[in-house]
This record gives C-alpha cells, structure tokens and sequence, in this order.
C-alpha cells in the first residue's frame, strides 16, 4: 500500500484492503470475510458445489440460520409445510455434509441472518460480508462493504471466498442538523428513498454522513443501511465509532484484550478522509423530517404522514404518472385522502429493518396501558430469539400480549410472506418491513412501510397515526369502550 | 452456462416500471431447491388477469422481454432469472435494470440489454402494429436490430467474453487460488471466525 495515498472513502478503504487480486480489462477479485447464508437461496449453490466436487473453502467464514421459510407458531413441531420442510431441511444437509456452522430453528441464536450476525459481533468494522439476500446491506451500519448476492454467487464464495466485482461509485447522504424528537431512523430512510428514487442508488455504495447520523444507536444505523438496496444501491456504509466500537465490544466473536487494541486502531483508520471525493453527494436537512410512511407499491413512492395521497394527473414524468396511477388501484386509494385517515387490518413489527431490541421498546414504550383497536391484528416478530429473550427479560412481551397483540418467534415472518404469516387478499399493513411491493406480504395484500413508532399508533387507532397524535387516547380502558 | 452469441426472437413487451423481483417470481415460489420448475412462478400474480401481456395469444413464444425502467429491483433472488429462463425468455431489455438482478442474469446466461427509453418505447411500437416482428440481439457486435434500426448497447468487455464463451466463474477464479492463499495468510488473526 502507498504510504501517502490520495484522500480516499470509507468505502474505498474497504474495497481496496480486500483486492486479492487486480488484472487489466477484469473486475478485481475481492476477499470475502464473512459469508451469511439462508435456506432460500443457498440450496443450488451447495448442489453446484457437489456436482463439480468442490468443498467450501472456509466454513469458518461462513454462518448459517434459517428465517426466510421458517414457521413463527410452533416451532418445536415439524414444519407443516412439506415443501417449506424440504428447504429447511436441505440447508441441515448440506452445512452438516460441508462443515458450515449453522444455528436453526429452535437455538438460541437463530433468527433473521442480518440481526443475528451483529448480535453476535460476527460483523465488524471494515469486513467484507456478502448474503444471498438483498438485505446484507444492514451490516455497512458497522463500516462494513456489505452486500447482497445471487445464488451463483453464494456458490463462488462457498467455493473460492472470493466474488469477481466491479467497483462501485461512491455516493455521499450527509444528513445534517438534528433530527426531531419523534422522526425516526426509519422515517429517514424512507425520505432518502423518496429524494433519490428507487433507482437512483443504482452502481453506487451509500455513505450516510452528518451530524444526524453520528448521533443515531447502531440499531437504528442499521436500519439505514439495511433500506440502501431500496434506492437501488447494494450497499450503504457508515463510518465506525465510538458507537460501532462500544456495541461490538464484549460480544462473542469480537476480538478482546490486545486483539481488541489492535482491530479498533485499524477500525479508527477507516472514515473517509478529509478531501476525499464522493462521485455524487446528497444533503438532507434532518430537522424537516417528519413521521413518513409509503402510500405505493414501490419504497420510493413516500409521503410524510401529514400529508394526502398524491393526485397522479399532478406529476409532471409520465413514466412516474403511470406507476403512481397503477399504484393507486392496487392500493384502493383515492388521490387527496389524507393519510392519516387510512384503515389498516394488520400491523406488522419486525423484519431486518426493524425486529431489534430498541425497536421492540419503543414501540412497547407506545402500546404501554393501551390497547390495539378492534379488528386490527397486530403481529410481533422479534428478529432473532436473543431479541425474543431479551424483549421478554425487559417485560415487553407482557406490554405487547397485554395490548392484544400476538407474541411471535423469530424470521422474517410478514416482511415477505414465505411461512404461513401473510396478508389475505385485499388486506391492508402498517408494516416495520423494507417493502411495499405488490403482494409482497400475501398475494392481493397492501402494504404500508412505517417506524415501530407508527406501527404501535396505528394499531391503537386503526388507521395510520403518528404517536403525537396519539396523545388524546391514554388508557387501556377507554380506547376501545 | 450456455454461451450466448446471438438471438432473434419475438417481444413481449412489458409496460411497466418498477417491476421488482417480488413480481417476476413471488416468494411462495421460492421453495423449491433445484434450479429448474420455476416457469410457473413468474409473474404469478399479474397472471391471473387474463389480459395480462403474457396471457395474450398474440406474444405466445416470445422470447425478448422489454420493459420499463427500473427492473428487476428488490430481493436478491436468483429464482428471478430462472424464472424467466425457465419460462423461455433468452434476452430482457430495459432502460435500467437493478444491480444485482443484472448480475444474477449475466452470470447465469440471460442476457440483459440496457436501451434509452425512447428505443424502448419504439420496439413497444413496433410489436403493438406487428406481433411477429423479430428483434436479434447480437452480442458479438453489442448491437440490437429491429424493423430499419440498428442500435448499439453497452457491456463490459469481461462480461461479454464470459457469456460469448459460456464461462463458469467459479472455474476462473481457482486458477487463482495462489493469490487467495497469499492474500488469507496476511489477514490479521483477530479477524472473526464463525466457529470456535
């Protein structure tokens, strides 16, 4: 390495710290750290390996967990989907047959992949970590290059713990000033989206900047990063800190003693240099930002939740026009109703965006004394069975049965509708989850993307609402005499 | 992976934006564990509308997809390309397409060709007053040709060599595994192993 190099990103740093090896006209081959694997999107990938007669090069960088197709209800009783069994099965199969580490149904430390490997503080500041699912995003919130891959992919890192790639473009997202007291990381993110679109991340890794962001948890920088696929970009980063530093340490897979010195000294070398340049930057004032919630079928199409739902003959882009028209229809919404006046059926808390412990709290902290309306059903899924124990050590199962809300075990559940947790057809979600496409949480079902904070609201109300609106409902009696 | 040189084939166009992974192939349909069967499952849901473009008898056989801007956008899923493979389709044109969607497909020989809107919007022209008109797309010269119009695409050089060869990468990468080797014994110690 040079020893006075140009100033370079955080991204750049990591990029670079992990070329295995670089040849004219060909992507650069890159070292993989860390490589999170699923029952979904893994099975072809071990039957490559098997037909070719490869083994994998490095079980002991490579976690595996089941929580796309896994059951929330029963969980000590066989999967009662035959063909969800066979899946669930095969991954058993196949890390047993390659030596891969694997936490399933039923251990202490399964739940959705990308709650599980920070939890266990497997993911660390510059790694390189990759998943067969889009969502690997998440793990950038630790100054990690973290990103999402096919199946072909998952079987070159099983086989080579490497993938061919090409560089990304750098995009800076500087949030600045202070966010308001009720806007939350996830009503960020939404506004991000809705700024730069569902495509305009596209050939770009994120870096989330500004003052705004150096103040959030690492929870809710995980949030960030997890919904950077959602503007289109693989990855979203955040520059590690004494934040990142004091989640990590004391975890299981974090270095002590003077391994510990000697990863945060060279974790304290990763922020972007001063000078360095990003190849597009995006500021957003951070004490504008409201409550925000989705009215479409795609991430991008977001209002904050004072507003109406759009009128579509008032946009200008007839692409745009015409997906907010189909939009519309598959939602069953009328241009100009105010959004707070939308019913819901169903809430949804959880996912990879939003099933960790503080969001747990705060949307317990909201339900506290209080009751989800009639007719409104309103499913709690932590990420992980840490979180699931840790929730119910802290008394927020209690806050959320005694509510009327359903206690689940930990997946990815409702975010997309694979196990038996799914929106009838014509359904309406709040939903923490990442996407709002159409039939994402059940054929026929409409979803809504909020904050564990709205969430919680509207399940009081029934329509959507942000907890300040809530403050005329105290008291679990009256709500629903 | 099959090599893929040139194709002719007929459209279907696909008016829409937007149109995410979740669309192409819901995920109740991502349980199986083979890599073939997923035909079934693409666009399973615009489907069941009996005027849903690839309901209508006119575009039976097509085998060139062109849509909108933005496909292929969301969830990682490779069953996605499959799908579309399984289906029949050899070639998807967009005026953009999302990362990794545009990676699973080059990687597993559905080749995916980014045209402007406006050549879009023409080819949609074109297969609207003739059902039968027959795009080719010609790797070798990275040209599409339809009616009187000869437009060129771009893809990398390694991408396209990859697809005219029908290359496994998995293949390419282990004549390097000295550089891997030497890479692995630098890495620091400290670094994170999943198991004990």
């Amino acid at each position: 390495m040079v020893a006075r190099a140009e100033p370079r990103t955080l991204a750049e740093k990591v990029w670079e710290s992990h070329v295995v090896r670089r040849a004219e006209g060909e992507p650069d081959l890159l070292y993989i750290d860390l490589h999170l694997v699923h029952e979904v999107t893994s099975p072809q990938a071990f039957d490559g390996l098997r037909n070719a007669g490869r083994r994998v090069r490095r079980p002991d960088l490579t976690l595996a967990t089941e929580d796309h197709n896994v059951p929330t209800l029963l969980i000590d009783r066989p999967i009662a989907d035959p063909v969800s069994r066979t899946q669930v099965e095969a991954l058993r199969k196949n890390c047993a047959e390659f030596g891969v580490p694997l936490y399933p149904l039923g251990s202490d430390d399964q739940g959705i992949v990308h709650v599980v490997g920070p939890q266990l503080g497997v993911t660390q500041p510059g790694m390189t970590v990759v998943c067969g699912d889009s969502h690997t995003s998440t793990h950038g919130a630790f100054g990690a290059l973290a990103f999402g891959i096919g199946t072909s992919e998952v079987e070159h890192v099983l086989a080579t713990q490497t993938l061919p790639l090409k560089p990304f473009k750098t995009m800076a997202i500087t949030v600045e000033g202070e966010l308001p007291a009720d806007v939350t990381a996830k009503d960020l993110i939404l506004a991000v989206i809705a700024e730069i679109g569902t495509g305009g991340g596209q050939g770009y890794v994120l870096e989330y900047r500004g003052g705004a962001i150096e103040k959030l948890s690492m929870e809710a920088r995980m949030t960030i990063c997890n919904m950077s696929i959602e503007a289109g970009a693989r990855a979203g980063m955040i520059a590690p800190d004494a934040t990142t530093f004091d989640y990590l340490r004391g975890r299981p897979k974090a270095p002590s003693g003077s391994d510990w010195d000697a990863a945060v000294h060279w974790w304290s070398s990763l922020p972007t240099d001063p000078g360095a340049v990003f190849d597009r930057e995006v500021v957003i004032d951070a004490s504008r930002l409201r409550p925000f919630v989705t009215w479409g079928t795609n991430p991008g199409q977001g209002l904050p939740l004072s507003a109406a739902v759009p009128d579509p003959a008032q946009i200008a882009d007839p692409a745009a026009r015409s997906a907010a028209e189909r939009a519309l229809e598959y939602m069953d919404l009328v241009p100009g109703t105010p959004l707070s006046e939308i019913g819901v059926d169903t809430v949804f808390l959880g996912s990879c965006t939003n099933g960790r412990i503080e969001d747990l709290r705060a949307a317990a902290a909201i339900l506290q004394g209080r009751r989800v309306a009639d007719g409104v059903r309103m499913l709690v899924v932590p990420g992980s069975v840490r979180v699931r124990l840790q929730a119910e050590s802290e008394g927020l199962d209690q806050v959320f049965t005694g509510a009327g809300a359903e206690w689940r075990h930990a997946g990815c559940s409702m975010c997309l509708g694979m196990n038996p947790d799914q929106l009838a057809p014509g359904e309406r979600s709040a939903s923490t989850s990442n996407r709002n496409f159409e039939g994402r949480q059940g054929k026929g079902g409409r979803t809504h993307l909020v904050s564990p904070q709205v969430a919680a609201a509207t399940a009081v109300t029934g329509r959507l609402t942000s907890p300040a609106d809530l403050a005329g409902i105290p008291g679990s009696s009256t709500v629903n005499a | 992976m099959e090599k893929f040189t040139t194709h002719s084939g007929r459209v279907l166009p696909l008016r829409r934006s937007n149109v995410d992974t979740d669309q192409i192939i819901p995920a109740v349909y991502l349980k199986r564990i083979t890599r073939d069967g997923f035909e079934d499952g693409l666009f399973a849901a615009w489907r069941k509308d009996p005027d849903f473009v690839l309901n209508l008898p006119r575009y039976q056989g097509a085998t060139v997809l062109v849509a909108g801007p933005e496909f292929g956008t969301g969830s990682s899923r490779e069953h996605a390309v499959w799908a579309l493979q399984n289906y029949g389709f050899r070639v998807v044109i967009s005026p953009r397409f999302a990362d990794i969607f545009r990676g699973n497909s080059l990687k597993g020989g559905l080749l995916t060709v980014e045209l402007p809107e406006d050549v879009v919007e023409r080819i949609w022209a074109l297969t609207d007053s003739d059902p039968d008109a027959e795009v080719t797309v010609d790797l070798q010269s990275r040209t599409v040709d339809f009616a009187n119009e000869s437009v060129d695409f771009d893809l990398d050089d390694y991408a396209r060599w990859r697809l005219l060869e029908g290359l496994d990468d998995v293949g390419l990468t282990l004549r390097h595994t000295d550089s891997v080797d030497a890479f692995e014994s630098a890495r620091p110690s400290w670094m994170p192993r999943t198991v004990a």
